[in-house]
């Protein structure tokens, strides 16, 4: 963000001020090195509310469907909606909400979920997040173009642009104008600086302080075993032991399958879209397993389509694809997927 | 012969318990029939004859039947043998038999490993110090192991000079070590609601204390030459896939913010930033960003996603609030806590941990009546700012239901609230900063449960 120029100029600045080495406590020669500009420009990709940082480019609707289609969608559903792996993205905003800078869904209950377009306040935020860390699985590998497109699609979705839009470092301050909930954050409250106000109150009594204790929440029966059998979370030794629900209750607590091929579709985030049985975004393992099951090529084919990606097979989300998985990986994860 | 079950200190189970899972079941869905009457009489006697012998459930130390404890009357073969060889494992680890205690995920809460969090085991900590392998995790976009040789640290913005430093460099600086907690800014998000999760590693274990070192952040400021007059935030960039960003006032920058390499006298582990991270005592964990590659001085913040989308605070009225990140005064029972169970009646000590991100703990009060009534709980040291405290007290459990809570009082004169204190105030869609006082049900069991209390 700040060029050598700029440098230059502000140190002149900061001496004429009084700012010289005189605020720093010690003298720490040869420790550290001026970056350069390139590789200032190299990191500093960070993009500000008010655009500080963002570089010039442009991208419409229809090429952010397209990358949207490739890249983003076996996350995000089609339609940004996907709760499948993230949260969504779109919905829950409206034409009024464009208008007014605040979401009113956000007050009453007619949303299940908050999505990003409903909370989000800045389109900095979007364009800078999309930059730095998406496709999830490869970040920081879009143009800068196609992270405009992106956007621009996302936006449309929300029917913040219309479908013809081109957005561009040179409009992006007027989309900022119809960010849905552009006027939905305050920051007059007290728990960002050491010194602010906390906003709840409560008093140390010590005697008589309620006169029933109700109990107003406890764990439902089914929940007793989601996270677990606690006598296996507890020290075996000591002043308490954990609770057996296996022998306790009449709950019982599911081991999960310890295999060494789910653990890599787990590390490589194939379960991120894959369920063991049923279909997520894409199919489950099951399923895999039962379509493929007696074809001499299955193994050879799967490993292809793991490697570069695919759609069609079982409908309109592609996958992307995995060049990076190791083919030893690939295969132990294909031998248990074949026996699901 | 009379059967006179000894009060034992373990788990003393009916004497169903000693049969085999199958029959249990079989009763259980089927009834009693003569095969099985027969299964249950056999195991019933065993069962009864282990307890009289006194040697499957006697309690190690109780007074034993018989000439005394087979453990202290013969040799055991490890007293008689050699054991293992001196640097057998280079780096140590702790006995198989703790392994109970590990950091864990919540099944369910996220659906990628890479964007997920493992929960550390605060029910088996003793003391403040959190190990470094249970130290809790929290990714977006999944660890890296980054080689330290590689690793460049840069500081731009607002500064004379834009400089980079090695891991050569910072270490060379001068070093500050110090104690503090971090917590999560979600940690105890799914007891906003309601009662979600059972034990205490669910419900608060998104939070570590460790003795942190590294260079002052003030220091590479002033080595940069911070522009003390316009410089009003700095922003901290991580160096992994999510290039994690968070927005830091420069009040606070300049104060007691650490660039650390160091954790519990190591260096980080890979999952806690390795090799180099920022530790920003007091404010939720998000801040505290990990695999460090820059920080960029600023006049404005920058709302990044994690300030726009995530770690905002829903209010009744509809407005988020944006750039919350003070963890406020908390604290929580760890022993007895969800999940467990009390062995007897009689003398236990109650322990658990306080901590605020404003300052110091002053007091921590416990109740073991769900709020009627409290006594004040003795603070073991050293108490220190922006760091857990250990608290203590004494209590004789009479076998009656109990409802235990503690209540911390922080150096502001700040008193941690009750759930609902909260809920009044920002409503029940909150899901972060959570820091009300959590009650632990026990029934006469003494089996420990989780519930909210009015």
């Amino acid at each position: 963000m700040y060029k050598w120029p700029e440098l230059r100029k502000s140190l002149s600045v900061l001496v004429l001020a009084g700012f010289s080495l005189a605020a720093s406590a010690a003298d720490y020669t040869n420790i550290g090195r001026a970056a350069t500009p390139k590789e200032v420009a190299a990191w500093d990709i960070d993009v500000r509310p008010d655009f500080r940082g963002l570089p010039k480019g442009r991208g419409s609707v229809d090429q952010g469907q397209q990358v949207w289609d490739g890249k983003c969608a076996s996350c995000h559903g089609t339609f940004g909606e996907s709760n499948q792996v993230f949260t969504p993205i779109v919905g829950g905003t409206t034409k009024d909400d464009v208008k007014n800078g605040r979401v009113a869904a956000l007050t009453g209950n007619s949303q299940p979920q908050r999505t990003t377009l409903m909370k989000v306040a800045t389109v900095s935020t979007l364009w800078d997040y999309i930059n730095r860390a998406m496709p999830w699985n490869a970040p920081k590998t879009l143009t800068t173009d196609e992270v405009y497109a992106v956007t621009a699609y996302i936006l449309n979705l929300g029917g913040v642009v219309a479908d013809d839009f081109t957005m561009s470092n040179e409009n992006i301050a007027e989309v900022q104008k119809r960010m849905p909930n552009r006027n939905g954050m305050t920051q007059s409250h007290g728990l960002w600086q050491t010194s602010g106000k906390p906003d709840v109150k409560n008093t140390a009594c010590m005697k008589d302080c309620l006169k029933e204790v109700k109990i107003t929440s406890e764990l439902p029966a089914f929940a007793r075993s989601a996270n677990g059998n606690p006598v296996e979370q507890n020290r075996t030794i000591g002043a308490v032991r954990g609770v057996d629900l296996s022998k306790a209750a009449v709950i019982k607590v599911s081991a999960p399958a310890a295999d060494e091929g789910l653990k890599l579709a787990k590390q490589y985030a194939c379960t991120a879209c894959h369920g063991v049985k049923d279909k997520v975004v894409g199919p489950g393992f099951a399923q895999i397993a039962a379509k493929y099951k007696g074809d001499a090529n299955a193994e050879a084919n799967l490993i292809k389509k793991i490697k570069t990606g695919g759609s069609g097979a079982w409908g309109d989300i592609p996958m992307p694809p995995q060049g990076h998985i190791k083919d030893a990986d690939i295969k132990t994860m294909l031998d248990w997927v074949m026996r699901q | 012969m009379s059967i006179q079950i000894k009060k034992s200190g373990l788990l003393r189970r009916a004497p169903e318990n000693f049969l085999d899972a199958p029959l249990r079941e079989a009763i259980t869905e089927q009834g009693l029939n003569d095969e099985r009457r027969g299964f249950l009489r056999k195991s019933f006697a065993a069962a009864t004859a282990a307890l009289a012998s006194g040697a499957a459930m006697a309690r190690p130390g109780s007074m034993p039947e018989g000439d005394g404890d087979p453990l202290i009357l013969n040799l055991q073969d490890h007293a008689k043998s050699l054991g293992n060889p001196v640097v057998m494992q280079g780096y140590g680890q702790p006995s198989k038999f703790e392994s109970n205690l590990q950091r864990r995920q919540s099944p369910g809460l996220t659906r990628v490993p890479q964007a997920s969090v493992s929960f550390a085991p605060l029910q088996g900590f003793f003391g403040i110090i959190t190990p470094n392998g249970l130290h809790f995790e929290r990714h977006h976009q999944g660890w890296i192991d980054n080689d330290p040789a590689q690793h460049r640290f840069m500081i731009n913005g607002l500064v004379r000079e834009a400089k980079v430093y090695t891991m050569d460099d910072l270490m060379r600086l001068p070093s500050v070590s110090r104690m503090h907690f971090i917590e999560c800014g979600a940690n105890s998000a799914t007891e906003w609601g309601n009662v979600a999760v059972p034990t205490v590693q669910y419900t608060h274990g998104m939070l570590s204390c460790c003795e942190y070192t590294g260079v002052p952040l003030s220091v590479l400021l002033d080595d940069c030459g911070i522009d003390r007059k316009k410089a009003k935030f700095v922003l901290a960039e991580g160096g992994d896939g999510s290039a994690m960003t968070r927005t830091i006032d420069i009040a606070r920058a300049m104060d007691d913010v650490i660039v650390a390499y160091a954790m519990n006298g190591e260096m980080l582990r890979p999952e806690n930033g390795y090799p180099l991270r920022l530790v920003v005592p007091g404010v939720q964990g998000v801040s505290w960003v990990k695999w460090l590659r820059r920080i960029e001085v600023g006049d404005q913040p920058w709302a990044t996603k994690d300030e726009a989308i995530h770690y905002i605070d829903l209010q009744p009225s509809g407005l988020h609030r944006q750039y919350t990140s003070v963890q406020e005064c908390k604290s929580v029972i760890t022993t007895p806590s969800g999940g467990q169970m009390l062995l007897e009646k009689g003398f236990h000590n109650i322990t658990g941990l306080a901590w605020s991100g404003r300052g110091k703990i002053k007091r921590v009060d416990v109740s073991a009546d769900g709020g009627r009534s409290w006594r004040t709980a003795r603070l073991e040291g050293p108490v220190l700012g922006k760091c857990l405290t250990r608290f203590n007290m004494d209590w004789n459990w009479d076998g009656g239901p109990a409802i235990l809570q503690s209540r911390a009082i922080d150096e502001t004169g700040y008193v941690q609230p009750k759930i609902n204190q909260l809920r009044e105030v920002r409503g029940t869609k909150s899901i972060y900063h959570n820091n009300a006082i959590q009650s632990w049900k026990i029934n006469e069991d003494g089996e420990v449960s989780n519930v909210q209390v009015a």
